[in-house]
């Protein structure tokens, strides 16, 4: 497989949320916003690097039967290395954030990578790998995240452009499903044509 | 490389070696990040008591657990020069709509409210979150819904919603988050009160 499709396929064909379905928590709780969305989006990109960089370096060297807490352990410290240094510089997206930055240890798509791929390729491909998922992540939660931004506050990245308030549903947990399961149609469609 | 064989040293060398220098990696970056942490929490208590308070230059900060409370409160004396401001009071309320949330109260003149600000809570986003100063901000008025505690006396000013007899005018659909609201205002005058008895 050449890079540049290693790279791509995050975006649409291998899409983590709008195909793979993968880590649903983060992406129905914090698009509320598209900064949120591309916040989050963002952190989980980097600890799909450097988690893949990682593991794809030690892949020799960890036993087969070992291999799975070996790796959360490398996850949860890029998650912690994550939690501490937004707390530090960007107290604010922390706080919208939240309960969901440490939740990115459970992601099953950061797992998912080093298990499926970094644990079986090249350090250079799986760095690849990881950036283009996570950043297919951050798009797909940017995505989902202005949808609802735009339909349930009337608002673009914290702008409002009408006053009052936009539809309710959507700033709550049914409009991020409704919201999602009208993205993945259009993907789904978009991906056939 | 030829994979490591799993055997029982095997597994216990590397799980080990793994979590040494995660544990070495993780202990490095708390010591970085733990003054930035301890100015940007200070900063954000700081900005809080800014907003219902009048100008100050220095506070103290005293803990006290009000008698039957679950948490203490923070009661933080704002100074100008050595003259007195006000007296920001953190305080919380366990009757809101997803649970406990923290509020500033600030008094000056020994019990007039001189505003609030919400400091965290889980309210239902665009229902019990307009206590927040900038969601239920009216153009047209200038006007947010916390606004009408400013430059109250709760001695005249029942700290209650409008049904149960006081005189707050409850958030549209949000009246268990309003209710909430002035429990933990009210916590923090009655502690007042009481440091003011004691002193």
């Amino acid at each position: 497989m050449n890079q540049i499709t290693n790279f791509t396929k995050g975006f649409i064909k291998d899409n983590p949320v709008f195909v793979l379905l993968l880590g649903l928590c983060p992406t129905l709780g914090v698009t509320t916003t598209a900064i949120n969305g591309i916040g989050m989006g963002l952190a989980t990109t980097f600890v799909l690097v450097m988690s893949n960089l990682v593991v794809s370096l030690i892949k020799n060297a960890v036993p087969d039967k070992v291999r799975i807490p070996a790796f959360i352990v490398i996850i949860a410290s890029f998650v912690t290395i994550v939690e501490l240094t937004m707390q530090a510089f960007t107290p604010a997206l922390f706080e919208a954030l939240g309960l969901f930055i440490p939740l990115i240890v459970v992601n099953c798509i950061v797992l998912g990578r080093a298990e499926a791929f970094a644990s079986k390729n090249s350090i250079g491909s799986s760095i690849i790998d990881g950036l283009g998922m996570g950043l297919g992540f951050a798009f797909a939660l940017g995505l989902l995240g202005a949808v609802r931004e735009i339909l349930g506050s009337g608002a673009i990245l914290g702008f409002k452009f009408i006053d009052g308030d936009g539809m309710l549903v959507f700033v709550l947990a049914p409009g991020a499903f409704i919201a999602l399961g009208y993205l993945i149609a259009i993907m789904n469609k978009f991906k056939k044509a | 490389m030829a994979k490591k064989e799993s055997s029982f040293v095997n597994m216990v060398v590397t799980l080990f070696v793994i979590t040494i220098v995660a544990a070495l990696a993780l202990g490095g970056v708390y010591n970085v990040t733990k003054e930035p942490i301890a100015i940007a929490k200070r900063l954000k208590i700081e900005r809080a008591i800014g907003e219902v308070l009048p100008e100050f230059d220095s506070i103290i900060e005293t803990k006290i657990l009000p008698e039957g409370g679950r948490d203490s409160l923070t009661f933080y004396e704002a100074t100008k020069q050595g003259e007195m401001v006000g007296t920001a009071v953190r305080t919380y309320t366990d009757e809101g709509f997803s649970g406990r949330f923290w509020i500033m109260v600030g008094f000056v003149d020994g019990d007039i409210i001189s505003g609030t600000s919400v400091l965290e809570h889980k309210e239902t986003p665009g229902l019990g979150d307009k206590m927040e100063k900038k969601k239920s901000f009216n153009k047209k008025t200038g006007k947010s819904w916390s606004d009408q505690f400013n430059g109250k006396n709760p001695m005249d000013f029942t700290l209650k919603v409008t049904k149960d007899g006081g005189d707050v005018d409850a958030i549209t659909a949000a009246t268990i988050s309003s209710r909430a609201f002035c429990d933990a205002a009210q916590r923090a005058y009655d502690e007042l009160k009481n440091q003011e008895k004691l002193d």
